[in-house]
Order: structure tokens, then C-alpha cells, then sequence
């Protein structure tokens, strides 16, 4: 069964931070000088104009920061999948990820849920991090 | 802070034209013969013939300005720039415009804009396929359309969402925006909408696309054009229509512009920078401001707006829009054509020409009695913004 929903295009850091994904692993660049962690990759760092930097493993953890449910297909391929939710969630590194849960349905979301990343191995290229519920939390 | 003071009142806009705005069976035009139709309706208006043009501020994505010159007998064309600032392109070009005709740059200045936005392209699939299609584009491609997040409602949505978290803002007052857009429509038979009158409870029943954006929080999608003249102020005065002054203007882009969820302060969008600029400009504040005709692809947006550029402060949009103050008759009228969301989507540029009437004391019976002054705004993108402060 193939995955017919649209991906990202692996080129660049894209490529770099979805191929740490495809290892389970949540990345995001850190700034070698300053130490800020950003989202979207760049080139340079916006704080303190270094281009040293890395990708360091972030911790997976963040809260519910906004979301929206789409009750209306807007775009073909997610049309069955109505109504959905797309996340952003706050990580606890000071970065924001749009994503989605895996175990919430729409009614169930909250402002400040505690959430952690899990990935969805949508193809055998790509893995799209997802949160679900934080146990313990 | 600087204040460019040098440009306030140093240009003017002399010319305004518009086509029929239509959703079916669609305007049977091309986009470059909406845009022709638009711009020698402006040309006319201004007196002014086609080969006295000498610069063109295109939108970036429907036609050239080598285009338009060729078919207008613009042979002289000095100025031929783009400003991309997607659906604020038309009011950031305001500036650009100001400051060409009043260093010289160009004598006479045209800014078209015009699609088929209803009968051929629509928005959401333009910015879900085409990655040069805003600065973002590729950002979105990779990092929120995996997820399903498409469409411009969506990526709004998610600010509303969380304002009403915050700040306590209610959907009857995103309705209050509705209400009043439509109410003011149906003075205006360009407009949509004009002949289908909308309560609050028509908008609190409509279908919701993208929670909290119901059907009736989203601008329509029409086909039709519209086009202005700037020039000079000193060439304004040989012209046939009162002058309009561009009294102070600005754009700007967020930080980063080209990705919505990672900034400081979500709220924090192009006009908030913006908007103390073109008011230093003007030398006025928002109490001055006789009439807005604020950029309402959302309604959500106008409230944002209306924080941002000051006429109150964060969180307090909600309240301000609610018991009449932006209907005619309030203090401060807002969108008096119907705006995006009842008149036409022509990327705003309906919105200058509508202030523009406003301030030649043209707008019939959606007259804003003795108005002065004006404010009109521009967003696009991920929240660029841009705003000018015209006056009579």
C-alpha cells in the first residue's frame, strides 16, 4: 500500500534533519557559539550571527502550543482525513514543531498538554515526527 | 526612530478603476485583459493616456509589466518593479510608488493587480503547489504540508486559535467583523455579496472550515481587477479628480517572514513594525484615522490588525470590534465596500480604491461623512504587512 500524502523534499538540512527522523531521532540545529536551538534549519544563527552549529538531539518533550481541526478537505489527499488536527507544539528546547498527535482526537486537545515525539514511518525515506501523550506527566 | 518625513503628502493617488467583481460563471478574461480593463478604467479616471505611464509596479504573480506596457503604449518605461509581498503587494507598493514619482524615478505610476481567483485559481492551490509561490513556500512544502496543513484558513487558524486562548477572544466577536463586512455590502453593488444581508446567527450556524474559521470568517474568491495612478503632487494638482495624499506609508516583514510558528511573538506580524513608521510619516496617530479598510482574508486578521497598528492595544481587538464601533456610523467604519470578505478579493487593492472614494467624497450612500483621513493595510504571506494613510 503505497503513502499517496505529500512529503517533504529531502534537499539540504531537510534532508539532514528528516534523515536523523528516519533514526528516530529528533534533531534541530544548535548555535556552536551562543547555544540557541532553532526550527527551521538555517544557515547562519539569527541571535548572534555565528555559522557554527550541530545537530543536537533534543529531548522529545513539549507541550500543546495551538492547534487547528480541519472539518472542511481543502487539499485532496487529506480529504479522508477529515476532520484532523494539525499541532504546534512548544518544545522544551524553545523551538516550535507543527505536527500531529497519534493517540488525541480533536476534542481531546489542550492548551498545554504535555506531549513527546514518536515517528511515523510513512515511507522507507521518511519518518515525520509525531507526538503523543506524555506518560507521567 | 527615524521618521521619513520627506515623503509624507509628496504623492498622490489621481486615478482608480475596477472591474465587475464575479464568481460564476467566472469573468470569460484573461488575466492580463482583467488587468488592461482595470488600468485603462484608472487611466481614464485620471485623465491621463497610456503612454504617459513610465513606471508599473506589477503583483508578482499574474502578468509582466512589459506586458502592460506593450498593450498600453507605455514607451518610456523607467520604473518597472515588483514588490512581493503576496496579497499585500498592491499596498505595499504605495511607498515604492511615492518614492519614485517624488524623486523622479517616474513621472506616472500604475499598480494593477487582478486574477481569476474564483473561475481558474484558487489560493490554497496555488501556495500547496508551487514553491516559489510565496517566500515560505518550501518551508511549508517540507514542513507543514506532510502534516496537512495547506491552506492560508489553516495557518491562520492556528494564531486565532491561540488569541482566543490568551486573550478570551470570542467567535461573536470574529462574527462582529462578519456582520459588518456584509452589512456594509449591500451598499455596493460590485460587491458579492450585495443582496445576501448576514446575521450573527447566520455566521454562528455557518459550517466550520478550519476550526475556529467557519465558512463565513473566509474572504470570497472572485474574478476581476482593479488598478491606481500615482504621481506627484504636483502633477496631481493638474489632474481632473481631487487628489488623494499619500500622507504616510510602510510595509514590513516579520522575523522570520517565511515561517510562522517560530517567532517570539506569534502576533508579532509585518504591521506591527510597520505601522509606527507610516504613522511618524503622516504625523498622526490612530485617533486621527477617520475610516480603515483593513485586508480581511480572515476575519480574525482584521482584529490582529487593528492591534497591531494601534487602534488598541494586544488582546483588546475582540472588544473593539463588537456593539457597532466598525459598522458606518461607528467611530472608526471599517471595510466600507465589504471588504475581502464581501465585496471581491482583488488582494486589497479594492480597498485602496474604496478609500480612495472615500476621501474624493465619492462613496454614495457608504459615505463616511466629512472623511479626512484614511488608513488602509495589505497582508500577505506568513503576516507581511503594509499600510498607507491617505488623506484628502
Amino acid at each position: 500500500m503505497s503513502y499517496t500524502k505529500p512529503l517533504p523534499v529531502r534537499t539540504g538540512h531537510t534532508k539532514e534533519f528528516y534523515d536523523w527522523c528516519r533514526k528516530h531521532e529528533l534533531r534541530f540545529q544548535r548555535c556552536g557559539d551562543c547555544r540557541a536551538w532553532r526550527h527551521v534549519p538555517r544557515e547562519l544563527c539569527a541571535e548572534c550571527g555565528s555559522w557554527s552549529w550541530e545537530w543536537e538531539r533534543a529531548s522529545g518533550r513539549g507541550t500543546i502550543f495551538t492547534w487547528t481541526v480541519a472539518e472542511r478537505p481543502l487539499y485532496p489527499a487529506f480529504a479522508d482525513d477529515v476532520p484532523y488536527a494539525p499541532v504546534v507544539v512548544a518544545m522544551e528546547e524553545g523551538v516550535r514543531l507543527l505536527s500531529a498527535m497519534v493517540d488525541c482526537s480533536p476534542d481531546e486537545l489542550a492548551f498545554d498538554m504535555p506531549v513527546e515525539v514518536v515517528f511515523d514511518d510513512v515511507t522507507p525515506e521518511i519518518a515525520l515526527p509525531k507526538f503523543r501523550r506524555r506518560r507521567g506527566a | 526612530m527615524p521618521a521619513t518625513a520627506n515623503l509624507k503628502d509628496r504623492a498622490c493617488i489621481v486615478g482608480i478603476g475596477e472591474t465587475r467583481y464575479v464568481r460564476k460563471p467566472g469573468s470569460g478574461k484573461t488575466v492580463l485583459q482583467l488587468h488592461l480593463e482595470a488600468s485603462t478604467k484608472a487611466l481614464a479616471d485620471a485623465g491621463l493616456a497610456g503612454r504617459q505611464i513610465d513606471g508599473i509596479i506589477p503583483s508578482p504573480y499574474f502578468v509582466t509589466a512589459e506586458e502592460l506596457a506593450s498593450n498600453l503604449g507605455a514607451a518610456q518605461l523607467r520604473f518597472a518593479t515588483t514588490v512581493h509581498m503576496g496579497g499585500a503587494s498592491p499596498c505595499a507598493a504605495l511607498p515604492v510608488a511615492a518614492a519614485a514619482v517624488t524623486t523622479g524615478m517616474a513621472d506616472y505610476v500604475l499598480i494593477p493587480t487582478g486574477w481569476n481567483g474564483y473561475s481558474m485559481a484558487r489560493a490554497r492551490d496555488i501556495v500547496a503547489s508551487d514553491a516559489t509561490s510565496l517566500p515560505g513556500a518550501a518551508i511549508a512544502r517540507d514542513y507543514y504540508i506532510p502534516y496537512g496543513l495547506t491552506a492560508p484558513p489553516q495557518w491562520y487558524a492556528l494564531i486565532a486559535r491561540r488569541h482566543m486562548h490568551e486573550y478570551g477572544t470570542t467567535p461573536e466577536q470574529l462574527g462582529a467583523v462578519a456582520v459588518a463586512m456584509r452589512k456594509h455590502a449591500q451598499l455596493n453593488d460590485n460587491a458579492i455579496m450585495c443582496g445576501k444581508p448576514m446575521t450573527l446567527d447566520d455566521y454562528l450556524a455557518s459550517p466550520v472550515i478550519t476550526a475556529p474559521y467557519r465558512l463565513l470568517d473566509c474572504c470570497v474568491e472572485t474574478d476581476g481587477a482593479a488598478a491606481m495612478v500615482v504621481t506627484s503632487a504636483e502633477r496631481a494638482r493638474d489632474l481632473k479628480q481631487d487628489p488623494v495624499y499619500i500622507s504616510g506609508a510602510a510595509a514590513a516583514q516579520p522575523h522570520p517572514a517565511d515561517e510562522m510558528f517560530n517567532r517570539k511573538d506569534v502576533y508579532e506580524v509585518g504591521m506591527t513594525i510597520a505601522a509606527p513608521h507610516a504613522f511618524a510619516m503622516a504625523e498622526v496617530t490612530p485617533a486621527d484615522i477617520d475610516f480603515a479598510e483593513i485586508y480581511d482574508c480572515f476575519t480574525f486578521e482584521v482584529l490582529q490588525q487593528l492591534e497591531e497598528t494601534g487602534f488598541c492595544k494586544r488582546g483588546e481587538g475582540g472588544a473593539f470590534v463588537e456593539g457597532g464601533r466598525i459598522e458606518l456610523g461607528g467611530a472608526l467604519p471599517v471595510n466600507t465596500h465589504g471588504g475581502l470578505l464581501s465585496e471581491a478579493h482583488t488582494l486589497g487593492l479594492n480597498h485602496i480604491v474604496e478609500a480612495v472614494r472615500q476621501l474624493r467624497h465619492q462613496a454614495g450612500a457608504r459615505q463616511v461623512p466629512d472623511a479626512r483621513l484614511g488608513l488602509v493595510t495589505g497582508w500577505g504571506d506568513f503576516g507581511d504587512g503594509a499600510l498607507a494613510i491617505l488623506r484628502r
